[in-house]
């Protein structure tokens, strides 16, 4: 009898040890890390540098609050000093900018990618460093990296499999469950701790799912939980086939690069889809690129003026665990991808928020301002309503002159504010 | 994988700084940090796209003028310790600081000096006066294009008429500093607010 086991020993001791640590790392994850890495370690520095009191109205910040001395006066020299002030502000610190790059961590997390302005404190900090390198590098990265491999190539044969079905509601109850499966283990690869609120609240079939947006994980992390209908361009290379791979068996929306900026184009597609009420809800994320977690950037309108129901989902991550933000000009998706399986783990929160339609009198830009609040509020991020096209190109001079109509209503707006008062 | 390459700053240059400018040490570090994430070329000094990328400085009426104002004569890159030379005209003005040093030399954030940067911004030809034409672009710059060519002219006619007091039709700096006279100096400083190390 002896015998017989022993050859299987082997088999199950490869099948269940990724799995298992899959399940043990986390719970380690979520009990050790608070109590290594306790806040008293390398203090960093607050978020805003800048004291700013609450915004009163241009004529009010310029003038002081004692207007009526400078009434006769249209121009004062010094007006200048307050747009020399608030451009100093702006150079020592800004709202836009620091929402491209990664988080700046209160505690140093032990990841050198995270290590901004700490220099080197102690032996005993170091020697806990290089034992979460070797720790990261040596058992997680080739476990994590693994299982991966493993999850996507199941994932494309079952796909393709189930393509071939001629049956077309087999076709796409079985696509769900290899789709689920498939998300599921990206999940268990990238060990992300993800914990659902609100799930009565998850998006129905025939609407539109949108959300903020830090990560391509973000894909994944929501899709583990539902089928989505995914949205975007086609892709070349290894994406381009997951690409082409998730649509034989489930209708995902992808456009060629040519078509992307054909916007009657995106949108008829996107009101066929949602229309048929048998087909999944569209994931689309509104900013239109990576933001850092800090933060919500304007939403483009164009999802918003379909008409249909939003379900708006909001996402936060925990930088203390792992830095999920992609900065997309510094490293490529598979730099970026190694670097998440070689961090701690990533933990997030998942809020689904009850859904909203438009109201009478609110146009597109008015409800996509609404919805991102609402996300906004929940997350616990900053509502901005830059736009996060601002991270490669340059800001609408738009404006600029909207800020000299004002000014310019301060000089000249005298005239008008006197006669008002001589009338009364 | 993926961390900034920055060159930390050393001790003696952070005693330096502190002695020139007035910052404290951790403002400084903070300050560093803020200059290194802005300099996008890693060279340890900053361009003027490097401070055109801020969006809330382009949108700025002055910011071309404000950006300048870092650069010295005919440069186009600025170093950290220019950078803060300039930043330090805004900090706030320490009464017990002129008991300290009376033999030193004026400080960067002082009154005189503050209202010096707020004059350069329009004497664009360091000539030490400001003309008629000099205060039009600033004008022009700050209300774009929502007044008059004749309404902004004679706005700065009656401008140089009050302030002017020797007849040249030009604004000399002590000019210059009687006509703000009025405005609290207050308005000219940034507030940086730290959590204590």
């Amino acid at each position: 009898p002896s015998c017989h086991c022993l050859p299987q020993l082997p088999c199950v001791y490869v099948i269940a040890s990724p799995l298992v640590l899959c399940w043990v790392v986390p719970l380690a994850v979520r009990s050790l890390v608070p109590v290594l890495f306790p806040c008293g370690f390398c203090h960093l520095f607050l978020d805003c540098i800048i004291a700013k009191e609450s915004p009163a109205s241009l004529r009010q910040e310029i003038r002081g609050s004692a207007s009526c001395l400078c009434s006769d006066h249209e121009f004062d020299m010094a007006d200048i000093f307050y747009f020399c002030r608030s451009g100093v502000e702006s150079i020592v610190d800004d709202e836009v900018t620091k929402r491209f790059s990664a988080q700046e961590l209160e505690s140093w997390n032990l990841l050198t990618r995270s290590n901004y302005n700490f220099h080197h404190i102690n032996m005993r900090l170091t020697l806990l460093w290089g034992l979460g390198l070797l720790t990261r590098y040596g058992i997680l990265l080739p476990l994590r990296v693994t299982l991966a491999v493993t999850g996507i190539s199941l994932f494309l044969f079952f796909t393709t499999l189930v393509g071939f079905l001629p049956n077309a509601a087999l076709r796409s109850y079985l696509s769900e469950k290899v789709h689920m499966m498939g998300y599921r283990m990206c999940v268990s690869s990238l060990t992300a701790i993800i914990t659902y609120h609100n799930r009565e609240n998850k998006p129905k079939n025939g609407a539109i799912c949108v959300a903020n947006h830090t990560t391509p994980i973000d894909v994944i992390i929501l899709a583990s939980d539902r089928c989505y209908s995914l949205v975007g361009q086609m892709h070349r290379g290894l994406l381009g086939m997951i690409q082409s791979g998730m649509v034989k068996s489930s209708p995902h929306i992808w456009f060629d690069r040519s078509e992307v900026k054909d916007r009657h184009l995106v949108a008829k597609r996107l009101s066929d889809h949602v229309a048929d009420k048998t087909k999944q809800p569209i994931l689309i994320f509104p900013e239109g690129t990576c933001i850092n977690n800090t933060s919500v950037m304007m939403f483009k309108k164009g999802s918003f003026e379909i008409g249909c129901t939003i379900y708006p989902v909001a996402i936060k991550y925990d930088p203390r665990f792992g830095d999920a933000f992609w900065n997309s000009s510094k490293c490529g998706l598979v730099w970026y991808l190694l670097s998440m399986m070689s961090s701690w783990a990533i933990v997030c929160s998942v809020w689904y928020l009850p859904p909203m339609d438009r109201e009478e009198g609110e146009d597109a830009v008015q409800f996509a301002n609404r919805v991102k609040a609402t996300i906004a509020a929940q997350g616990g991020l900053v509502d901005l309503i830059w736009d996060g096209g601002l991270k490669r190109s340059k800001v609408n001079d738009a404006f600029k002159e909207e800020l000299q109509k004002l000014y310019s209503k301060v000089l000249v707006g005298d005239h008008e504010d006197e006669s008002e008062r001589m009338e009364i | 994988m993926g961390s900034r390459a920055s060159r930390l700053l050393r001790e003696e240059e952070i005693e330096e700084i502190k002695k020139e400018t007035g910052f404290s040490h951790s403002q400084i570090t903070r300050l560093y940090s803020r200059f290194t994430s802005l300099d996008k070329g890693e060279n340890g000094t900053l361009s003027r796209e490097d401070f055109q990328r801020i969006p809330e400085l382009a949108i700025n009426p002055l910011g071309d003028r404000i950006i300048n104002a870092f650069f010295p004569e005919g440069e186009d890159q600025v170093n950290f310790r220019g950078f803060m030379r300039t930043l330090a005209h805004f900090r706030p003005i320490e009464d017990n600081e002129k008991n300290k040093n009376p033999s030193a030399t004026e400080p960067l954030n002082s009154r005189t000096n503050k209202l010096l940067f707020a004059f350069r911004l329009y004497d664009l030809d360091r000539d030490d006066k400001i003309s008629r034409d000099e205060l039009l672009q600033v004008l022009r710059m700050m209300v774009g294009v929502n007044i008059s060519d004749e309404q902004l002219g004679s706005i700065a006619d009656r401008t140089i008429q009050e302030a002017d007091t020797n007849g040249d039709s030009c604004i000399s700096f002590n000019e210059f500093i009687k006509a703000s006279f009025v405005v609290n100096i207050h308005i000219c400083t940034v507030v940086l607010v730290l959590v204590n190390i």
